[in-house]
């Protein structure tokens, strides 16, 4: 099966301390250190272990960001077997749209039977999956959370949807699936095996190579514009629990049972 | 003995001279033992090298105190004294042994120097070592049939019970010592002259008084067939030995001969590779059997499964899937299938992980080195997790709560991913007239202060930090730090395997010390120590907080004040990486009783190297293998049960243990877990 992972580069949350930048449309970025999106190293850990088990290749992409190199290569030390950036003057200040645009136009470059892509990004909004299957007219399912690939032409997957339940479906096809985390445990990439694919090209395609119109995307294609950044007041109404270890025990799970916590 | 009136080698045995018989039972014998010994080399020839030849002299030395004064014995008293019994009886019988085997078919053979009054006292002497080694066989026996000490339990998935094995040999080694006696004591009741007397209550000596009366033709028949009997054991036991755990009968003078030498130190990734020629290598760490070194190999052929490792072993203790003892057990089984004495040896390649081995219980060690205190033939653990670590991070099967901080160590050199420029920040408020001198504004200064990563950002303990310079400035120590430049030691990324990112924060730290031009290095985290100590290399020499305090205290550079509150009672929590692997115990406990009227407990049969591990620092913290209790926990409980208040420990991983174990244990209010600095600080006079 040959899959297409796209994948984003992000200030990882747990490394970086996030403060809003002086426009307040940005945030401050000297001192930031970034990661592959989460969501998107386990759709990528998938795509790998669908390869390994039925063969194919992975194809990793990412849009928009010139420095993303250094995430696709980490996910080539994965084990996907390529890499591609799409990156272009013209496409930045992309919006989501935008963005699936790009990677559409990437995507039926190549034979692809199945793109997946993260539920959503760190730093993101959740929509390049779902434009991006209806900009290819491909049939779509999001939050999968399960990939069983021995039915033929088509995939069963699994989604958890409300209350923690589990639903089953049937998708033919090409697809487009945008990947939960916790579907799988993604393997460790170490400095060695960063260093094992350090030499490798990764082809780099542009506007022109992708055969898309000059202000099609990028801030003059736009439609959706980030206006402001701000910290939430802290609230009040905090509520703690006095008593004995056994006292608060019980009162937290009359508490998480009366708000629909836990079961 | 040359006045013998029957001689097994002048005996007809089914008509014809027993002599034939008694020259080709040890010819069959040594022949069949020489081919399952070099059958039993093939592993270890297949083997990763393993350079154990340096340093002769001081290997020497530990065969004479670790395999010859059995020095690590008493240490399980009972067993212990009476492998003792067994072990010096057999080197004693070893001559007396080879004696009876020629004996067989040359008449009256006696040893060259052992005909005369030296063998008269050999007499009494062997005597008395066969009498003593049956009635400690009998002890034994008894003990492992009916006391079934705990630690000798085969849990149910790993197999079936090993006593019946152990019953069997004890049985063998009984036969042969009475065999031995009996064959004698017919000899000397045939003399029949009180002159020949064997050594009196001996086993030769009740055997002659029995006897006694017997007509000689009788005895000649039960002189015989003692004879058989000892001959037959003999060799069948030795040919029998590499088939099991009594194989160290004969490997464990070599696995002692061989043991690691340097406490602390991690073994190379490959022996012969130098670190920068690690990305060369087409696969990092344990991943098959023949991986293991040849001497990790003799390890496993070594084991006795005597399941002291195991019942020292702290993650055992909690129930994590991890007993020390099962790793070589488990291991030899392999070994056994693959490398059968009869047939082809295998030549595919088995993952461990997955198969012998499960992920869970190589993640479940600490690294803290009890087993390795503890093993009587010196059998190595650490090397061997850490290689099977490394090799799990090459094929990335890491667990998830180790991947988030292996990363943001990669980025920001620390395992929680805060802000380089924040390593320094604890410097605010450490008091007035305490300046601590920063590298990176151009100070220098005689002693770097290497404050490693969770001194530096954890908000309990950047007190340790403070108190640090405190106790520096006061005992009128010239320190800097290096701040922002400095990264995390690396210590536990190299234990849990991940060789390569700790070889760039180890390149990164020392280019940082070298430019801070420091002479010497003080830490206060015993593992900080312990890397810049043992895994680094061309730094200037460390030394732990505890040990400047302590020479402070002795000298009388710091000046402590007796305690405000004289009603509680203190225990020192040995540290790992500051007792058991770098041997610091004393400097401590001086520093402890440095502050006037104190009164301090030991945690009695579980102090010094028998310390308990808290559970594990490092990366430890972030994982979370299965166990039933927290290592901690039992930590406190013996600390409360040597009646002590406060557990006064020298290291920020313990002291996060134990006070969170405090709180788990329900004793929060009743006991205290204090660091020591933190302690020293508070007495410090102004």
């Amino acid at each position: 099966m040959e899959i297409l992972v796209c994948v984003k580069r992000v200030p990882d949350s747990a490394e970086n301390e996030i403060s809003v930048g002086p426009g307040g449309a940005d945030i401050v970025r000297d001192d930031l250190v970034y990661s592959v999106n989460e969501w998107d190293n386990y759709a990528v850990e998938e795509a790998i272990q669908i390869v390994e088990r039925e063969g194919g290749s992975v194809t990793v992409v990412s849009a928009c960001d010139s420095e993303a190199e250094e995430i696709v290569r980490r996910e080539m030390a994965m084990g996907a077997n390529q890499g591609l950036l799409l990156t272009d003057a013209a496409f930045t200040g992309s919006d989501g749209l935008g963005i699936a645009t790009i990677l559409k136009a990437a995507a039926l470059k190549g034979k692809y039977d199945l793109v997946l892509t993260g539920a959503q990004a760190d730093d993101g909004a959740a929509q390049v999956g779902g434009m991006l299957a209806a900009l290819l007219d491909w049939p779509y399912a999001s939050v999968v959370n399960k990939i069983e690939t021995n039915v033929g032409a088509s995939l069963r997957i699994g989604r958890e949807i409300e209350g923690g339940n589990h639903e089953i479906s049937e998708i033919d096809l090409p697809c487009v699936l945008s990947i939960q985390t916790g579907i799988n445990e993604p393997r460790y990439v170490g400095i060695r095996g960063i260093r094992k694919v350090a030499s490798v090209e990764i082809p780099v395609m542009d506007s022109e190579a992708l055969g898309m119109a000059k202000g099609a995307v990028g801030a003059t294609g736009a439609k959706v514009r980030r206006v402001d950044y701000f910290v939430p007041q802290l609230g009040a109404g905090a509520e703690m629990i006095q008593g004995s270890t056994e006292d608060v025990a019980g009162k937290l799970l009359d508490l998480l049972k009366a708000k629909g916590g836990i079961k | 003995m040359t006045h013998e009136p029957f001689s097994p080698a002048t005996a007809t045995l089914f008509g014809m001279p027993a002599w034939v018989l008694f020259a080709l039972i040890p010819f069959v014998g040594l022949a069949c033992f020489a081919w399952i010994i070099a059958r039993r080399a093939v592993p270890l020839r297949r083997g990763a090298p393993d350079p154990r030849f340096e340093r002769v002299p001081e290997r020497i030395l530990l065969v004479v105190k670790i395999w010859l004064a059995q020095w690590r014995q008493p240490r399980y008293m009972l067993a212990g004294v009476l492998h003792i019994v067994v072990f010096f009886g057999f080197l004693i019988l070893a001559a007396r042994s080879m004696q009876m085997v020629v004996l067989g078919f040359v008449p009256g053979f006696v040893l060259p120097g052992l005909g005369g009054a030296l063998g008269a006292v050999y007499n009494v002497v062997k005597d008395l070592a066969a009498t003593a080694v049956l009635v400690a066989v009998v002890i034994l026996a008894v003990r492992r049939a009916y006391f079934r000490p705990a630690r000798y339990a085969v849990p149910e998935k790993l197999g079936k019970d090993h006593t019946p094995e152990a019953l069997f040999v004890l049985g063998l080694i009984g036969t042969l010592m009475v065999s031995e006696s009996l064959f004698e004591g017919a000899v000397l009741a045939a003399e029949g002259a009180p002159a020949h007397s064997a050594t009196p209550l001996t086993l030769t000596w009740t055997f002659q008084q029995a006897l006694a009366g017997v007509p000689v033709s009788t005895l000649k028949g039960i002189n015989l067939a003692a004879y058989v009997v000892h001959d037959l054991t003999f060799f069948f036991f030795l040919c029998l030995l590499p088939f099991g755990k009594h194989f160290h009968v004969i490997t464990s003078i070599f696995n002692v001969f061989f043991m690691r030498l340097r406490p602390g130190n991690v073994k190379p990734v490959a022996h012969g590779v130098p670190d920068a020629q690690l990305d060369g290598l087409k696969s990092l760490g344990v991943k098959t059997f023949e991986d293991f070194t040849w001497k990790h190999m003799l390890d496993f052929y070594s084991c006795v499964d005597c399941g002291r490792c195991s019942d020292r072993c702290p993650a055992n203790h909690v129930k994590r899937p991890l007993s020390p003892r099962f790793i070589s057990i488990k291991a030899r089984d392999l070994c056994f299938q693959r490398y059968p004495i009869f047939g082809k040896p295998a030549t595919d390649a088995v993952p461990l992980i997955g198969g012998i081995y499960s992920e869970d219980e190589i993640w479940s060690c600490t690294t803290c080195g009890a087993c390795e205190e503890e093993c009587p033939v010196g059998i190595e653990y650490i090397d061997k997790i850490v290689d099977l670590r490394r090799g799990m991070v090459d094929e990335g099967t890491v667990p998830q709560s180790i991947q988030k901080p292996l990363s943001a160590l990669e980025k920001r050199g620390n395992p929680w991913g805060k802000l380089e420029k924040k390593r320094a920040s604890w410097t605010e408020g450490v008091g007035e007239g305490v300046t601590v001198k920063l590298v990176e504004t151009g100070a220098t200064a005689e002693t770097l202060y290497f404050v490693d990563s969770i001194t530096s950002y954890d908000d309990r303990m950047q007190k340790l930090a403070r108190a640090t310079a405190r106790i520096l400035t006061k005992a009128g120590v010239d320190f800097a730090i290096i701040g922002k430049d400095e990264k995390d030691s690396g210590h536990d990324v190299r234990r849990f395997g991940e060789e390569m990112l700790f070889q760039t924060l180890k390149d990164h730290n020392t280019e940082a010390i070298k430019a801070s031009t420091a002479r010497r290095i003080v830490v206060n985290d015993p593992h900080a120590l312990n890397a810049l100590r043992n895994d680094y290399a061309d730094v200037p020499p460390v030394e732990h907080i505890s040990e400047v305090i302590a020479r402070g205290v002795g000298s009388g550079a710091l000046k402590l004040e007796p305690l405000s509150d004289s009603s509680r009672t203190y225990t020192f929590h040995d540290p790992c990486y500051l007792g058991r692997h770098n041997g610091a115990y004393d400097a401590p406990r001086q520093a402890i009783d440095g502050i006037p009227g104190i009164r301090r407990v030991e945690m009695e049969g579980n102090c010094r190297d028998r310390s308990f591990c808290c559970g594990g620092g490092g990366l430890m913290l972030f994982h979370e293998p299965e166990e039933e209790q927290r290592m901690g926990v039992v930590r406190v409980q013996q600390a409360k049960a040597a009646g002590a208040d406060v557990i006064v420990t020298a290291c920020p991983f313990c002291l996060t243990n134990i006070e969170d174990a405090i709180k788990v244990a329900g004793l929060e209010g009743r006991m205290q877990a204090l660091d020591l600095v933190e302690l020293v600080d508070g007495q410090l006079q102004s």
